[in-house]
């Protein structure tokens, strides 16, 4: 399953579409930035509600396939141009994290 | 040997919004020197947190990288309020970072756990009132 794939699948909101291609092979679901950098995965999807700028470079560092915003999110202002200029994709959902990381879990 | 390539960086220590830019920097010069991903993962995140405790708790600093053929040596100096009980301060979970600073996400109290985690060999001196500087070695 690719992000581009995921996005549709799921009809999550793209706040920043840099990579629509990158494969996703998991998940992890934090908002503390320091179990995230030293606990998520390369090509994982990054679940959280935090929506300030330090999302978009730990999301760089930790290489995570995207950021998705959970419980209906938005990123705070100008966060989602960073992160387009970055090239780190961001996208949200109504959804719970729980239930993203089920439906995700499903599908990959 | 060789002289290392070295890239330095002043870390301003008064925008928390947009802390980790140095770190940032370097993972992409790594990635054009043809690095593996593992090197620039470790490299990554004990630069990104040594960089953000600067930030939030000592008002910036001065980051070093040296690259060296076989290794990648990080040197972060600040001239803040130092670490009383660094055996502390290392303990995962152990955090002073205020309120305002938890709310962005911080202050979890695994920075310098995962420093350590992510580097070889990792040193840290620091004098109350002086600073701190912490020196990080990952091998190739
Ligand atoms: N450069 C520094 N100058 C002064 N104190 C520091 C410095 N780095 C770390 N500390 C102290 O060590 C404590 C633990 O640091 P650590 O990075 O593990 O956690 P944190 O920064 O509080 O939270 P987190 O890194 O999880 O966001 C800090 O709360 C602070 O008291
Ligand atoms: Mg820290």
């Amino acid at each position: 399953m690719t992000v581009g794939e995921l996005c549709k699948t799921l009809d999550l909101t793209p706040f920043s579409v840099a990579d629509e291609d990158r494969p996703i092979s998991g998940g992890y679901i934090g908002d503390l930035l320091s179990w995230v950098m030293g606990r998520a995965e390369s090509d994982q999807v990054w679940i959280t509600i935090m929506s300030n700028q330090n999302i978009v470079a730990v999301a760089t560092l930790a290489d995570v396939a995207m950021i998705l915003l959970a419980e209906g999110v938005c990123p705070d202002e100008g966060v989602a141009n960073i992160a387009a200029s970055r090239g780190i994709n961001l996208y949200g959902s109504k959804l719970p994290a729980f239930e993203l990381a089920t439906r995700i879990g499903s599908l990959i | 040997m060789a002289d290392p390539l070295r890239f330095h960086y002043k870390v301003d220590g008064s925008n928390f919004t947009s802390a980790g830019e140095a770190s940032v920097e370097v993972k992409k010069k790594l990635r054009q020197l043809g690095f593996s991903p593992e090197t620039i993962r470790k490299v990554s995140i004990a630069m990104y947190e040594g960089e953000i405790n600067m930030v939030i708790h000592a008002r910036g600093g001065d980051a070093d990288v040296f690259v060296y053929p076989d290794r990648i040596e990080i040197v972060l100096a600040d001239t803040g309020p130092g670490i009383a009980d660094v055996d502390l301060a290392m303990q995962e979970g152990y955090s002073t970072a205020p309120d305002n600073i938890r709310t962005l996400g911080f202050g979890a109290g695994m920075g310098l756990p995962n420093m350590k985690r992510n580097s070889d060999s990792m040193r840290i001196d620091s004098t109350v009132g002086v600073g701190t500087t912490i020196y990080m070695t990952i091998l190739v």
